[in-house]
């Protein structure tokens, strides 16, 4: 018996993309179209798992995920021992493009959620001609924070748990177990103060709401999908992002805040429509 | 609702795993009925309902009737379904020393929406 691998494969790409080395880990599947897929805060790729081992998205897409820099099985950058990570909408943009270029693809689509369905709004505002379509995940203009962020990273509190602690109750709760255990799983794996580095730029730097307005989806077409249950970036603040840009949105029923790993099948679901128009665009 | 707390944690062997660090008073204010709920080691030991005139606790969960109710529901309506939902919202509000909280937020956060399972019923 051959052994039962995924299609998913992983490699390790070496890229300069914020002026200085880096070793990103990389994960793709499916051929087509490239759909360039960006986790949320302080997690990694694995998040897009349910992605890439559907067929039906796979036949079409490309699907690629890259744990940011920190992250996953990244690396921080070197002598990063001496300093703190504080993730910016101007690094986040660099970021994204750069790895982009490294990866030598054309015109991707990029699928963001959370820190990622907020980035794809500076991505549809700084480089509309550089994507072929975005989708934003769980985005909203600017979440203003909601509680002490200090309390993420200190050494009197394990930092896993209380990520996960923090996240838990984003998550629907009418998730499988599975999907919300293996969502939390990633949150208690993440480096410290790697979460509280991205919400820097979820709750401070990378806040959007004055160039809402100035988005041109005629340049670059842009969909949202946001799950009800996300008190975070809320039903609101997408249909907001929406209302101003005329981006079609969905509120998914029965989804939080990170529906592609809480509920894969039931994310898909949702998504496939989406992929369907843009592959036809 | 509150009173069935320490059967529903007592009898959930991986919730009491996940709390055996736990030893703390915490304080349950639903409008201004107050209750102390007294962890050791994971299991709830004591629940002391007031009025009380000098309660020693670390950390308080203050909301109304009407949003513990709706929390305590077995599938509680959006924006209802988890303390930070609420905190978010300002229906509640979470203070004192919460250090005991927060380092073992996945914990606490089963033990004060446990009475879901009791209206499961």
């Amino acid at each position: 018996m051959s052994p039962r691998y995924e299609p998913i494969t992983g490699r390790y790409l070496n890229c300069t993309p914020l002026g200085e080395p880096h070793r990103l880990y990389v994960e793709e599947a499916g051929s087509g179209i490239p759909l360039l897929c960006l986790h949320t805060a302080g997690s990694d790729g694995r998040q897009f798992r349910g992605l890439m081992n559907d067929e039906r998205i796979t036949k079409n897409f490309r699907v690629i995920a890259f744990d940011m820099p920190w992250h996953g099985k990244s690396s921080p950058p070197a002598g990063w021992q001496n300093k703190g990570y504080q993730l910016t909408s101007r690094n986040y943009v660099d970021l994204i493009v750069g790895v982009a270029d490294a990866l030598e693809l054309d015109k991707p689509v990029a699928m963001g959620c959370s820190i990622g369905g907020r980035i794809v709004l500076h991505l549809a505002h700084e480089h509309p001609e550089r994507f072929r379509a975005l989708i934003g995940l769980e985005t909203a203009a600017f979440t203003a924070p909601y509680y002490d962020l200090s309390w993420l990273n200190r050494p009197d509190v394990h930092g896993g748990m209380v990520c996960a602690g923090v996240v838990s109750g984003l998550i629907a709760p009418t998730a499988p177990s599975e999907g919300r255990w293996e969502t939390l799983w990633h949150y208690m794996q993440s480096g410290p103060g790697v979460f509280k580095g991205d919400l820097h730029f979820y709750m401070i730097d990378g806040d959007i709401r004055d160039k809402v307005d100035k988005i041109d989806i005629t340049k670059c077409p842009l969909f949202l999908l946001t799950g009800e249950y996300d008190y975070s970036c809320t039903a609101e603040g997408t249909l907001a992002v929406a209302e101003i840009t005329g981006a079609p949105a969905t509120i998914m029923k029965g989804l939080g805040h990170f529906p592609m790993s809480e509920d894969p099948e039931k994310f898909n679901g949702y998504l496939l429509p989406v992929l369907e128009k843009i592959k036809n665009l | 609702m509150i009173d069935k707390i320490a059967s529903l944690v007592n009898a959930d062997a991986g919730l009491i795993r996940r709390g055996r660090f736990v030893d703390t008073t915490f304080l349950i204010a639903i409008d201004d009925a107050y209750t102390l709920i007294r962890i050791q080691e994971g299991r709830v030991v004591k629940v002391t309902p007031g009025p009380f005139i000098t309660p020693d606790y670390s950390f308080a969960l203050r909301a109304s009737r009407e949003v513990w109710e709706k929390f305590w529901q077995p599938l509680p309506p959006l924006g209802f379904t988890d303390i930070f939902a609420l905190v978010k919202q300002k229906l509640m509000r979470v203070e004192g020393d919460i250090h005991p909280f927060m380092a073992n937020l996945l914990y606490f956060k089963d033990v004060i929406a446990s009475p879901r399972r009791e209206t499961a019923r």
